[in-house]
């Protein structure tokens, strides 16, 4: 197995405060990895740092080594919109532009240098397709994005998302703002796209992890105590507190 | 406490109810006033006529208004692009604090009584305009009292408003936005261009809007540094007077007449400010929503 991601000796600070504390994980390849821990325990923050995203965050700084196919990302001569380009993100509410359907999806293409009307209409009708999102929009792709339920937005952030063909899509807490039935499809829909892409999900939600992910790992105030198969993490933890949690004792 | 509401009640709508009035009367008493002026000329030898010599009992308006519409053009061109990228500056580019410190210079330039300006024009853009007039065109003996100028003080006039809204609304686009758009590996000029500045449209259009009312409707600066020439401006080195500048100017020696044709001009002012007002707002209904 691939490791798509290699975390060593991870450090974040926000000025005087460190907010991860020497953090060591493996990322595979095509599967989906979990991480979950209470508020404020860093899980988010270290989601951020996968795609550089921190550092639009003022006062942020980073030690330690984050590995991406064996590259480090924080070497100063890293490409960061390379790196975005192929690591894609989804956020906790949806946040579609205020634009319509169609320009929602082909805005990244185009930042990447696609302008060809005819490669950008197959961009939306096949990342449309992947979020089960093209029956009901087909007709309506220039109406506003703004105009979809809670659910619709985010499974086109997702879409827009994939637009840009990206190998790893990090989730942080996507499916918070839905309803159930949202949820349930976004859950769906991870299913599949793990098949073709490497996902790493922040969520709040034990039940979700355990559903939806292989590799699990739990953050507690700034450390990462625990990273094990989704199916160890849940029925026989190694470390004391990851049981705790889990079987809901504090969090 | 229910009186003491109903009281209340009473005294807020008198002020809505007094700057209401005070709109009206302005109206009726420039109609009023000026009416008699345009009928007496005929309302299109009153806008059209391109002389304006009151002593002579010629009242042909067209001059200045050409005037005032080409400094405030020249203002909007020279305003909007600074203004502009001031406020991008501000609020994408340095941090909370430093903004903290153009701002308040920025919103200082609006404290700034127009005369000021118009003295500072006369010292130091004038010159300027007149050596720029004399490169460009050594023969033409230009005195730097030129639509230019005018153009220039207004400029800067009009900067703190198209500033300071323009940054408000580009401050409430929110975050999830610009994040949306690094997350997809755009850089900062591509997200400025493509997702902010959009979603902030209608706040920098309001704010180009009322930074257009006050250029239009500004007297004193413009009054020192275009030349006060009614003849309708033929190159931007060429003197100009506009509409206001005119009042002000002819309104203590003029006989009776000429007096009614000034709110003559009071009148046409008004109905321009109305018409701006009207698009802004139509333009602002079809274009200002959140929405693409």
């Amino acid at each position: 197995m691939e490791n798509k991601f290699t975390v060593r000796g991870l450090n974040l600070y926000y000025g005087d405060f460190q907010a991860l504390k020497n953090i060591n994980i493996d990322i595979p390849e095509h599967k989906v990895t979990a991480l979950i821990g209470p508020s404020g325990c860093g899980k988010s923050t270290f989601l951020r740092t996968l795609d550089r995203m921190q550092d639009t965050v003022e006062g942020a700084r980073v030690e330690g080594q984050i590995l991406f196919d064996g590259e480090d990302i924080y070497r100063r001569d890293c490409d960061v919109i390379k790196l975005r380009k192929k690591v894609g993100m989804v956020f906790q509410s949806p946040n579609p532009f205020p634009k319509s359907i169609y320009e929602n999806i082909v805005y990244g293409p185009r930042v990447h240098g696609i302008t060809e009307k005819k490669k950008l209409d197959e961009i939306v009708e096949r990342t449309l397709k992947e979020v089960a999102l093209w029956d009901e929009t087909k007709d309506r792709l220039n109406d506003s994005a703004l105009g979809m339920s809670g659910g619709q937005q985010q499974r086109l952030c997702i879409a827009r998302c994939l637009a840009v063909e990206p190998e790893v899509i990090l989730m942080d807490e996507p499916t918070s703002a839905l309803d159930p039935v949202a949820t349930a499809k976004i859950e769906g829909l991870m299913h599949e796209l793990s098949k073709k892409y490497t996902i790493v999900i922040v969520t709040h939600n034990m039940q979700q992890a355990g559903r939806i992910s292989d590799q699990t790992a739990f953050f507690l105030l700034g450390e990462l105590l625990e990273v094990n198969p989704t199916d160890k993490i849940f029925s026989d933890p190694d470390n004391i507190k990851t049981e705790e949690y889990i079987s809901g004792r504090f969090g | 406490m229910n009186t003491r509401e109903k009281a209340i009640e009473k005294l807020i709508f008198i002020c809505a109810a007094v700057s209401v009035a005070a709109v009206a009367l302005i109206t009726i008493f420039i109609f009023a006033q000026g009416m008699p002026a345009i009928q007496r000329v005929g309302l299109f030898r009153f806008v059209f006529g391109t002389t304006w010599s009151p002593t002579n009992g010629s009242y042909g308006i067209l001059p200045l208004i050409a005037g005032s519409m080409a400094v405030t053009l020249g203002a909007l061109v020279i305003g909007i692009p600074t203004g502009l990228g001031c406020a991008v500056f501000l609020s994408e580019v340095v941090t909370k604090r430093q903004a903290g410190f153009f701002r308040s210079a920025i919103e200082l330039l609006a404290g700034i009584p127009s005369v000021v300006y118009g003295f500072f024009g006369l010292a130091i853009i004038v010159p300027l305009v007149r050596g720029l007039a004399g490169a460009v065109a050594p023969d033409a003996g230009a005195t730097g009292l030129s639509v230019l100028s005018g153009a220039i003080i207004l400029a800067i006039m009009i900067l703190p408003t198209i500033v300071s809204i323009s940054v408000n609304s580009i401050e409430s686009v929110p975050n999830a936005y610009r994040e949306a758009s690094y997350a997809l590996g755009a850089d900062r000029r591509e997200t400025v261009t493509k997702v902010i500045l959009p979603a902030a449209r209608s706040g920098i259009f309001s704010s180009i809007i009322l930074g257009m009312g006050r250029a239009i409707g500004e007297t004193m600066a413009v009054l020192l540094i275009t030349g006060n020439v009614a003849v309708v401006p033929h190159s931007i080195f060429a003197p100009t007077a506009t509409m206001t500048g005119t009042i002000a100017m002819e309104m203590s020696y003029a006989a009776p007449d000429h007096q009614q044709a000034l709110f003559a001009i009071g009148i046409v002012l008004f109905v321009i400010i109305v018409i701006l007002n009207g698009f802004a707002q139509v333009v602002m209904r079809r274009f200002g929503g959140a929405a693409a």
